[in-house]
C-alpha cells in the first residue's frame, strides 16, 4: 500500500510537470487503441470480457488518456494464428495505433510478436499465458497484465502436498499451453516430495474424457490436478463428478478450470479447488468497487479476463496520466509503463524487469456455485525470467 | 489390464461409437446419395445441442424440448436444401463444398449472435439422473446407458428401412445408381430433400441427446465433423451398416488408443483410415 501512495504522489507530481511542459501538440489527437482480440468462435466470451475491463477503465477517467481523447480499432483475431501476423500489420502500419492490446490465445501471441519484435509496437497482452513471451521472446515493447500458465499453476504443487497429497495424475490437451501449466504443478509438487503417478495427455481439442476416468480409476492416485479451459473444463468437471470420483480422488485444477463457468458447472463444481490470481469473491475496496462498476456497466459479474481487460486499461491510464498524454518519446513510454503500480481488484500488482505481473495467486474453492478464497497461495509471486533481463 | 478396466473401456468405446454412428449415419446418406459432401453437418450437430438447451430454459423439460427441436431441425434441412442446394446440384462438387462451407460460417455466427459466447449444460434429465457403480470407485452415468439403447434402436429402425421397405430399395439403388432411378419414374428431387431433411434431423438429435453428456459451447461441431467424415470412409461412402461397424471401429480405437499407445493418441483414428484405404479403396462396406 505504501508504494501505492508514493507512486499516486509521484503520479500527480509528474502528471503536473508534463501539462505545464506544454504538450498542445499530443492533446491534438486520439490515443489510438489497437485491440486484436476474439469475437468470434470459441473464446469470443474471453475477447468480450476483456473489451469491457478495458473500456470500463478509461470511462472511468471520463473516456479519455492523459488528456486526450481515445479511439478504439477493434479486429477479431479469430483466435486464429495463422492470421496473426497480418492483422498485427494492419494495426501498426494500416491503422497506425499507438498501443496494440492482444490477443487471448497463445498460438496468435506467437505471430503477434514477431510483428512487435520488427515494429517495436508497444503491445499489451490482456491473456495468453505462453511463458516465453516474458522470457524467450524477451522485447522492450512487450507487456502482461495477465499472468503464465507457469505462475498460476505452481503455487498449487505446494497447496497439494500440505493437503497430504502424495501420489498425484495430471491430465491436459496435448498442447504448449497445459503443457506449460502442468510443469508448474509438477515443479513445486515433486520438489516437495510428492510423486506424479501419470501424466495424461488428451489429444487437443477432445472432450471425449471416459477412458481417460477410467484409467484414473484404476490408477486410484491421491488427487488429480488438471488444466481444461473453456468447453473442456467443463465437461472434465462434469464427467469427473459423474462418474463419481469426486468424492474418492479430490479433483484440482488451475483456475482456468472453472472460470467463467460457474453456471455451466452447477453442482458438478462444488468443492473443486483451483489456484488463480484472481476471484470475484476477494474482500479488497478496489475489487469491491470494479465488480459492482462492472455489473451496472454490462449486467453481469466480471471474471479474471474482465479484470485483466480492467487492469489493461488501468495501466494506460496511470502511464498516460504520468506522461501528460505524450506518447511520442517510446523510450520514456516503456519506463513508465513498466514502473506502473496498481491497486488492482486482484490485489497489488507490479511489473517485473521481463514486464510480466507480479501478483497474488490464491486458493480458490467452489461454495454455492462461487470462488470463494481460502487462502493467498502465494504472495506477490514473480515468474522464472532468467533468459530476460532488460 | 485386469478384466473389469477393460470391460469398462469396451463399455466407454461402445457408447462413443454408437453416438458417432449417429451422426455419421445422416453424413453417409447424404454424401452417398446426394453426392454432397455437406461440411456444415458438424455445425448442425451443435445447433441441436444448442436448440435443446433453449428449450429445456423455456418449456421446463428436456424431453418437451426434444420434442419440440427435432421439427425445427427437420424445417432447418428443408429450408438448406430447398432454397440453396437445389440451385447447385447441376453444378461441380466444389460449388457445393463452397455452399456447405459457408454455411458452416453462417450458422457459427447465428449460434453467437442468438446464444452467446458462453459455455452451457443441460442437467441430465429425470428419470436418467442417477449412476451405477462398476468398480470400487467408478460409476457410471444411467443416462449414458440410456443414450446408447437410443442409437442402437435407431441402428434398427434405420436398417430396418433401408433393407425391408420400398423407400429403402429406392434409396440403395439411389446410392449405385442415380440415372437409372430416376430413369424409373422416381422423383429424385423429393427423394434428396427428404434425404437431406432426414440427415440433418439425424444429426441435430445426436446432438439433442448428447447435450447432458457434454458442454454446449461455440464450434462444439468442428471437431465432431473431421470424426465422422473419417467414420464414412472407413465404412464405405453411402453404406450405413459401414457407418455402424466404422463408427465402432473409431469408438474402440479412440478409447483403447487414448489409454494403450498415448503417444500416438491423436493419430490412431487416421492411421485406421489409411490402412482401410489401402486394402479397400471404397470402404469395408461399399
Amino acid at each position: 500500500m505504501k508504494t501505492f501512495k508514493k507512486t499516486s504522489l509521484a503520479t500527480l507530481l509528474s502528471a503536473t510537470a508534463m501539462l505545464s511542459a506544454g504538450s498542445a501538440i499530443a492533446n491534438e489527437d486520439p490515443v489510438k487503441l489497437g485491440l486484436m482480440l476474439p469475437y468470434s468462435g470459441t473464446y469470443t466470451a474471453l475477447g468480450e470480457a476483456i473489451t469491457n475491463g478495458l473500456k470500463l477503465a478509461i470511462e472511468q477517467e471520463g473516456g479519455q488518456l492523459g488528456g486526450r481523447d481515445v479511439e478504439y480499432v477493434e479486429l477479431d483475431s479469430e483466435a486464429d494464428p495463422s492470421k496473426a501476423p497480418q492483422n498485427m500489420s494492419r494495426l501498426v502500419n494500416g491503422d497506425d495505433v499507438d498501443f496494440v492490446i492482444g490477443p487471448v490465445h497463445s498460438g496468435v501471441a506467437m505471430g503477434m510478436l514477431r510483428v512487435a519484435k520488427q515494429t517495436g509496437a508497444i503491445t499489451i497482452i490482456p491473456n495468453a499465458g505462453l511463458g516465453a513471451a516474458t522470457n524467450e521472446l524477451c522485447m522492450p515493447n512487450v507487456f502482461r497484465t495477465s499472468f503464465s500458465m507457469w505462475q498460476d499453476s505452481y503455487p498449487m504443487g505446494k497447496v497439494a502436498y500440505d493437503q497430504g497429497h502424495r501420489k498425484i495424475v495430471t491430465i491436459t490437451w496435448d498442447y504448449a499451453g497445459g503443457k506449460e501449466d502442468l510443469a508448474g504443478f509438477e515443479e513445486a509438487f515433486t520438489a516437495e516430495g510428492g510423486e506424479i503417478v501419470e501424466q495424461i495427455l488428451v489429444p487437443f481439442p477432445s472432450t471425449e474424457f471416459q477412458s481417460y476416468l477410467t484409467q484414473i480409476a484404476s490408477l486410484e492416485p491421491d488427487a488429480v490436478y488438471t488444466f481444461f479451459a473453456g468447453g473442456g473444463g467443463v465437461s472434465f468437471v462434469r464427467d469427473y463428478a459423474s462418474a463419481g470420483l469426486k468424492e474418492s480422488i479430490p479433483l484440482l485444477g488451475s483456475g482456468f478450470l472453472t472460470e467463467g463457468n460457474l453456471s455451466a458447472l452447477g453442482d458438478a463444481g462444488e468443492g473443486v479447488m483451483t489456484t488463480l490470481h484472481y476471484a470475484e469473491t476477494l474482500e479488497n475496496d478496489a475489487n469491491q468497487s470494479f465488480v459492482s462498476a462492472y455489473e451496472n456497466a454490462y449486467g453481469e459479474l466480471p471474471d479474471t479476463y474482465a479484470v485483466q481487460g480492467y487492469d489493461t486499461g488501468m495501466m494506460l491510464v496511470q502511464a498516460l496520466s504520468v506522461l501528460g498524454g505524450d506518447t511520442s518519446n517510446q523510450e520514456r513510454l516503456i519506463d513508465v509503463l513498466s514502473n506502473v503500480h496498481l491497486a488492482s481488484p486482484r490485489g497489488p500488482l507490479s511489473f517485473s524487469d521481463s514486464h510480466h505481473p507480479i501478483q497474488n495467486v490464491y486458493l480458490r474453492e467452489i461454495r454455492d456455485g462461487k470462488h470463494e478464497v481460502v487462502r493467498i497461495a502465494h504472495e506477490n509471486l514473480e515468474v522464472p525470467d532468467e533468459a530476460c533481463q532488460m | 489390464m485386469d478384466l473389469a478396466f477393460f470391460s469398462v473401456q469396451l463399455l466407454n468405446g461402445l457408447q462413443y461409437g454408437l453416438l458417432l454412428f449417429l451422426i455419421a449415419s445422416g453424413l453417409t446418406l447424404i454424401f452417398g446419395i446426394m453426392g454432397i459432401i455437406n461440411l456444415a453437418h458438424g455445425a448442425m450437430y451443435m445447433i441441436g445441442a444448442y436448440l435443446v438447451y433453449d428449450l429445456t430454459l423455456r418449456l421446463g423439460n428436456f424431453w418437451l424440448a426434444i420434442l419440440a427441436a427435432i421439427p425445427i431441425a427437420i424445417v432447418l434441412g428443408l429450408i438448406i436444401e430447398r432454397l440453396f442446394l437445389d440451385t447447385l446440384y447441376k453444378r461441380d462438387h466444389l460449388y457445393q463444398v463452397l455452399l456447405t462451407f459457408g454455411l458452416i460460417l453462417v450458422l457459427n455466427e447465428a449460434q453467437r449472435i442468438i446464444w452467446g459466447g458462453d459455455v452451457h449444460r443441460v442437467a441430465v434429465p429425470a428419470p436418467f439422473d442417477a449412476s451405477i457403480q462398476l468398480t470400487d470407485n467408478l460409476q457410471y452415468s444411467v443416462y449414458r446407458l440410456f443414450v446408447m439403447g437410443v442409437c442402437l434402436a435407431l441402428a434398427g429402425v434405420i436398417y430396418w428401412v433401408m433393407r425391408h421397405t420400398r423407400l429403402g430399395i429406392i434409396i440403395r439403388a439411389g446410392a449405385v445408381n442415380r440415372d437409372m432411378v430416376e430413369g424409373l419414374g422416381i422423383n429424385v428431387r423429393t427423394l434428396f430433400t427428404l434425404i437431406f431433411s432426414v440427415g440433418v434431423a439425424l444429426t441435430a438429435f445426436a446432438g439433442m441427446i448428447a447435450a447432458p453428456l457434454t458442454s454446449i459451447a461455440p464450434g462444439m461441431g468442428d471437431s465432431i465433423l473431421i470424426t465422422c467424415f473419417v467414420v464414412v470412409v472407413i465404412g464405405g461412402i453411402g453404406s450405413i451398416k459401414g457407418a455402424f461397424w466404422g463408427a465402432i471401429i473409431i469408438g474402440m480405437a479412440t478409447t483403447f488408443g487414448a489409454v494403450l499407445i498415448p503417444s500416438l493418441a491423436s493419430m490412431v483414428i487416421y492411421l485406421i483410415m489409411a490402412a482401410v484405404l489401402l486394402v479397400k479403396p471404397r470402404g469395408l462396406f461399399a
